[in-house]
């Protein structure tokens, strides 16, 4: 008796999918690990998995256009003699001249001074650009120190120590020769061509006793004017928060693992840290254990898209956020205008991550001086203003809908959650239940 | 040890007592001076490990510290001469753009860190990390340093009397390490080199500035990068 076998179709490994494959046979092929820019591509728990309740009969809500809802925040006023004022609570997180061409750090802080924001140096130290178009300057002390010196510090409006960033929590950076010009390597006291490593740790302190005296020299030498940041890692944010305010920060800067970074190894962006929605309620708790909940203010970054992440970020107990790759984007950061380039390198506008190499169409994350004329730094900075005005009026929105005349007075109570995981994270409840796991004994 | 003040020069000094003045006031009055000011020589007595003395000076300003400092004494000096009468803690002028900063006794850990100008004097021994990260300072150690000296070392030059720790200019750039005695052991990328008529001129100019005598720079041996981790190779993965 014949037997005919009907067809089944392939079937592929959900463990070793294509990409996985591709993975192994890349690197049986360079004997390298993939280096790449931005932050984590995989799925994580995120402000996506919260929704607002709005107003109902036992709330009422504020009238859109009408009535106020305030969006100032005011950073540093726990020592410093000059907090600073801003009037949105969408800051510009840390990202290098070296890594970005100065038209794009020019484009930054023209965008974030007419949004009336800050805008925060990287590990290269301060330009003339950055700092004369910038209103407010918040001026990284970074492990390297590369361009670090007492002038900048005293003309920065703030000082963010630098321990660790959300895209590689407990790792440095390395520039690529590739993308080290003439100006990038004196700024960076090194030979022009060859990588130039950024260290994981500090020089000169260890561990959060020596931090406390570290700020103190800070201090001290700006006269207790700047206020004093500490920028971490999503590690250990109860623990991290806690240290931070002891060692005498006025404000936290927070960043989860969705939160880019310029270049470093594929495998650490997607393996090390913790989302940012699962950070921001164990650093609140830390404030609020010490008493210190909007006396040391908490700026969150890693993933910040829109208005209503913001909303929710303030609501989860946040000051304020930061925001780096949306505002790349913003500028013209992978930009579907130029696909037939991205295409030639091999890749397409939305996954262009190679950042690292210098070659971006886009003018943006490059040294090539062909390359960076490409981006207008008055008409980048004025998209980036735009996108920082309409991400505000988001937030007010959703916050007047909730019967909030600050951003600040929103709460977790106006949350709940589409799933167990943001639950969890967000301790606010499954929406429609009054579950939230992990309270209440179960 | 030499604590007394200099009586001729009492009347220009002004005379900050830690034990009673807060560090604010001392650093404030440094900041303070105007530049071309005549009013430049302080004393500073009962630094008691004080942490941040001096610190942010940005003045051709004269300090002489009678007694021993903690962290980051002198940190980010710019143009002052700092002399402690004692010994100094970790970070001992960290960041140094210009100028000088003479520590009588010994310094602790990462002296001179990420230091761009200027010439930091140790009379006394090291601890490790002396000159980590240096970024164009001088640095002349009269005595010995601990290990790891001089890590990634991008410029300036480090000259060490006595003795090198372990894994001396590890991952080492272009800082130029002289050393009289014997280095226990070298870090990766870290090489010995020719000792070349350059280099003894430096060397000499160095150490006389550094009040060093009796030694000559012949004595010395030339450390510096192999240059072979400069450029990402895979194969030097095992360097790391």
């Amino acid at each position: 008796m014949s037997y005919h076998n009907p067809y089944t179709p392939p079937r592929k490994s959900a463990t070793f999918d294509d990409y996985t494959l591709a993975e192994i046979r890349r690197a049986a092929a360079t004997g390298i690990y993939d280096i790449r820019g931005a932050g984590t591509k995989r799925k994580v728990p995120h402000f996506d998995d919260l929704l607002f309740l709005g107003a109902s009969i036992s709330r009422y809500p504020l009238e859109g256009y009408r009535e106020k809802c305030d969006t100032t925040v005011i950073l540093g006023s726990r020592f410093a003699k000059k907090p600073i004022t801003l009037k949105t609570p969408i800051t510009i997180a840390g990202m290098s001249f070296g890594a970005l061409s100065g038209n794009a750090k020019e484009a930054l802080g023209r965008g974030a001074t007419i949004a009336g924001t800050s805008t925060t140096t990287g590990d290269g130290g301060m330009t003339d650009e950055e700092r004369g178009h910038s209103q407010t300057l918040v001026y990284q002390y970074l492990p390297s120190r590369y361009g670090m010196n007492p002038k900048d510090l005293r003309r920065a409006d703030a000082i963010e120590v630098v321990v660790g960033q959300g895209a590689k929590p407990g790792g440095g950076g390395m520039l690529l020769g590739q993308k080290i010009s003439d100006r990038v390597a004196n700024m960076r006291n090194l030979p022009k061509g060859i990588d130039q490593r950024s260290a994981c740790r500090h020089p000169d302190w260890t561990g959060p006793d020596d931090l406390e005296i570290k700020i103190l020299e800070l201090r001290e030498i700006t006269d207790w004017e700047k206020p004093i940041y500490v920028k971490v890692g999503g590690a250990r944010p109860y623990y991290d928060t806690a240290l931070a305010v002891k060692a005498g920060a006025d404000v936290v800067v927070l960043d989860g693992m969705q939160g880019g970074t310029a270049a470093t190894q594929d495998v650490f962006i997607e393996n090390v840290g913790m989302p940012t929605l699962a950070c921001i309620r164990p650093a609140v708790q830390a404030l609020q254990d010490l008493g210190m909940h909007r006396k040391v203010q908490l700026i969150i970054s890693g993933g910040v898209r829109s208005g209503a992440d913001v909303a929710k970020a303030l609501a989860l107990g946040a000051d304020a956020v930061a925001i780096g790759t949306a505002a790349l984007v913003a500028i013209g950061d992978n930009d579907p205008h130029w696909e037939e380039e991205y295409q030639k390198l091999g890749t397409t506008a939305g996954a262009y991550d190679d950042w690292h190499e210098g070659k971006d169409p886009a003018g943006i994350t490059t040294q090539d001086p062909e390359l960076m004329k490409r981006l207008d730094p008055i008409a980048a900075g004025r998209r980036l203003a735009n996108y920082l005005k309409v991400m505000t009026l988001e937030a007010q929105t959703i916050a007047r809908a909730c019967g909030k005349n600050h951003l600040h007075n929103l709460e977790p109570e106006d949350l709940v959650a589409l799933t167990l995981e943001a639950s969890a994270m967000a301790q606010v409840p499954l929406a429609g239940t009054n579950w939230i796991p992990g309270k209440g004994g179960f | 040890m030499d604590i007394s003040v200099n009586r001729e020069s009492l009347e220009a000094m002004r005379v900050f007592d830690l034990a009673t003045m807060p560090l604010r006031e001392l650093n404030s009055a440094l900041h303070a001076i105007a530049p071309g000011t005549n009013d430049t020589n302080f004393e500073v007595v009962n630094p008691r490990g004080s942490h941040a003395v001096a610190v942010g000076i940005d003045q051709p300003v004269s300090v002489d510290v009678r007694g021993s400092v903690g962290y980051y004494c002198a940190g980010m000096n710019d143009g002052g001469t700092v002399t402690v009468h004692g010994s100094a803690g970790p970070g001992v002028a960290e960041n140094m753009m210009s100028g000088t900063v003479v520590i009588e006794g010994d310094a602790s850990q990462y002296a001179g860190a990420t230091g761009r100008g200027g010439l930091l004097v140790i009379k006394g021994n090291a601890a490790s990390r002396c000159g980590i990260s240096m970024k164009g300072i001088d640095i002349v150690v009269h005595g010995s340093i601990g290990h790891m000296s001089a890590f990634m070392g991008q410029s300036g030059h480090l000259v060490v009397l006595g003795d090198a720790g372990d894994a001396l200019g590890d991952s080492l750039y272009e800082a130029k390490l002289f050393v009289r005695g014997e280095v226990k052991s070298l870090g990766a990328d870290c090489i010995e080199k020719e000792l070349r008529p350059e280099h003894l001129e430096k060397l000499a100019e160095l150490l006389e500035k550094a009040g060093v005598k009796d030694v000559k720079p012949t004595e010395f041996k030339r450390y510096g990068s192999a240059r072979k981790l400069y450029n990402f190779n895979i194969d030097n993965a095992e360097a790391y």
